[in-house]
């Protein structure tokens, strides 16, 4: 029987500079932020990000990791601006695919179903065509109705945070909401789920809850605080404080290189959660 | 006669307008004040709005803004269910807008060219899906020349201008803190609905950077005692509106 688990630095080895690669959650909320922390630790660059944007994006940004993103929008939620995302689009730093919210998901879902595009009136008429001349329209063939063909948005890994696994993969959220982490999953090559706890299968939680199947998971990092900052109700809400000094830092380059030097340029995810312990006990 | 209202009141009950009569739907107001609104118009008279705690329940009964939810719980919606109901058109939305043009196209992306923004905002988040599946509304808390302008930098919610828009779209009003304005108009251009008690037509004309339609303009409504009730004792009684529109 498979034994997925891994740490962080596993799975980024298995990535490489130039990958698509999906990060789930949504805003500033439940967002695999340690295997984040884990990339702006490596050398890959290039990579094609594509998220419910929130600071995993801002963080990658300010790296200089990210090629290209492919958004709905970049918010930290409570701050309802991302810092690093809007510097990075003022430099012309980034290239952007930026796509209504529910285009997204339509991409994801194709790419999971294995098909070209999806249907949908979301981003007709709108600017999203001006910017993303690439896409086209296509007539039904059971009316005339025109409508928005999204083309499928297949990653080459998915990154995900969720609260319990086991080592086989299963995974369970136990927060108000999914978000669109399946998909994410199921869209994507190999995806790699951490969590709070792995746990016995037997101890996942209830069926409802259980909603990442092994047959999508390539790998399991057990990562306790791993969503730091954001939010991973019910272990743990955001870090709002922590959060306002992110954004504050981001803001100017001197504030950020000491938030860089105290929170981010560490040996590993534990001198990062060491960190914030001290932070919390100052 | 009515008790005295504030400006903010006044914004509120004009936000809760905007659900007047659309029966068993979601109203998903961005913002205090449309909030505020869309539980005034469930507490009255749209009885049967459906409303989230703004995570992902639907929620029975009221609540005052920055108090926590009510605990009944009527359903499950998070953001995919979110998605689902755009797709279906049971909902009407009340967005913010940092652009806003006389066909009502809105920006809430960036400002400039977007290739390289002078400023970058949100993104289109649903603004595009929302506008073609369903009625939109918009709230501007603040109106300007700097909202309302000639042209848009970035369309995010589709506007009256665009001919593919489709079957589903529908701007209802935009709200202000000095009017209501809505497209009631041969060629959907924005009119002067009505301007709240205390602003002149003048006013509205020189804090909007294109030219509306203007006819007739009556006064918006006053809230009646019995808004001035639930919106100060049971919806906001921190008065948290004030913020949004200040006394």
């Amino acid at each position: 029987m498979a034994d997925k688990r891994m740490t962080e630095e596993q799975v980024v080895a298995e990535l490489r500079s130039g990958m698509t690669i999906g990060i789930g959650g949504w805003g500033s909320r439940r967002k695999p932020m340690s295997l984040v922390r884990a990339i702006l630790r490596s050398d890959l660059r290039d990579l094609t990000v594509v998220s419910y944007g929130g600071p995993d994006v801002g963080l990658l940004c300010a790296a200089g990791k990210i090629r290209r993103l492919v958004y709905g929008f970049v918010s930290l939620d409570s701050i309802p601006l991302e810092p690093h995302f809007q510097a990075a689009r003022k430099a012309g730093a980034i290239e952007v695919t930026e796509y209504d919210e529910g285009m997204v998901q339509w991409g994801l879902y194709a790419a999971a179903s294995r098909l070209p595009f999806l249907p949908t009136r979301a981003g007709l008429a709108s600017d999203v065509l001006r910017v993303n001349p690439e896409l086209k329209t296509v007539t039904s063939p059971y009316g005339s109705e025109e409508l928005l063909a999204v083309p499928a948005i297949p990653l080459d890994a998915a990154l995900v945070h969720l609260n319990r696994a086991d080592a086989r993969g299963n995974a369970s959220f136990l927060g108000p909401d999914l978000y669109f982490d399946d998909l994410f999953c199921a869209a994507a090559t190999k995806a790699y789920v951490s969590c709070e706890r792995v746990v016995p299968t037997g101890e996942l939680g209830d069926l409802t809850r259980l909603r990442i199947p092994r047959w999508s998971v390539a790998g399991v990092v057990e990562a306790p605080g791993g969503a730091h900052f954001t939010s991973c109700v019910p272990d743990y809400d955001r870090d709002e404080a922590f959060q306002k000094e992110y954004a504050t830092a981001a803001k100017d380059p001197q504030a950020w290189a000491a938030f860089a030097a105290t929170y981010l340029e560490l040996p590993d995810e534990a001198a990062y959660q060491a960190a914030v312990a001290r932070r919390a006990a100052a | 006669m009515n008790m005295p209202s504030t400006r903010a009141e006044v914004c509120a009950v004009a936000c809760a307008e905007a659900w007047r009569g659309d029966g068993e739907i979601l109203a998903s107001p961005m913002g205090l004040v449309p909030s505020l609104g869309a539980r005034l118009a469930r507490e009255t008279f749209s009885p049967d709005l459906l409303l989230s705690d703004g995570e992902a329940s639907y929620v029975a009964g009221p609540w005052a803004l920055g108090g926590p939810p009510p605990e009944t719980v009527e359903g499950w919606i998070p953001y995919r269910a979110v998605f689902d109901l755009v797709w279906k058109g049971k909902r009407h939305v009340m967005m913010g807008a940092s652009q806003i043009d006389r066909f009502g196209n809105q920006n809430i992306s960036c400002i400039g060219d977007f290739a390289k923004p002078k400023n970058q905002l949100l993104g289109v988040r649903g603004a595009p899906g929302n506008t073609v599946n369903h009625p939109t509304s918009y709230w501007v808390p603040k109106h300007s020349t700097r909202v309302f302008v000639e042209r848009v930098d970035m369309a995010s919610g589709v506007g009256y201008d665009k001919p593919d828009r489709g079957e589903f779209h529908e701007i209802r009003r935009v709200v202000t803190n000095l009017a209501v304005l809505d497209f009631a108009t041969a060629d959907h251009s924005m009119r002067l609905a009505s301007v709240h008690p205390g602003v002149s037509v003048d006013e509205v004309v020189q804090a909007t950077g294109f030219a509306l339609e203007i006819g007739e303009v009556p006064e918006t409504r006053l809230p009646t005692d019995e808004e001035l009730r639930l919106i100060r004792d049971v919806l906001d009684p921190k008065s948290l509106r004030d913020r949004e529109v200040p006394a």
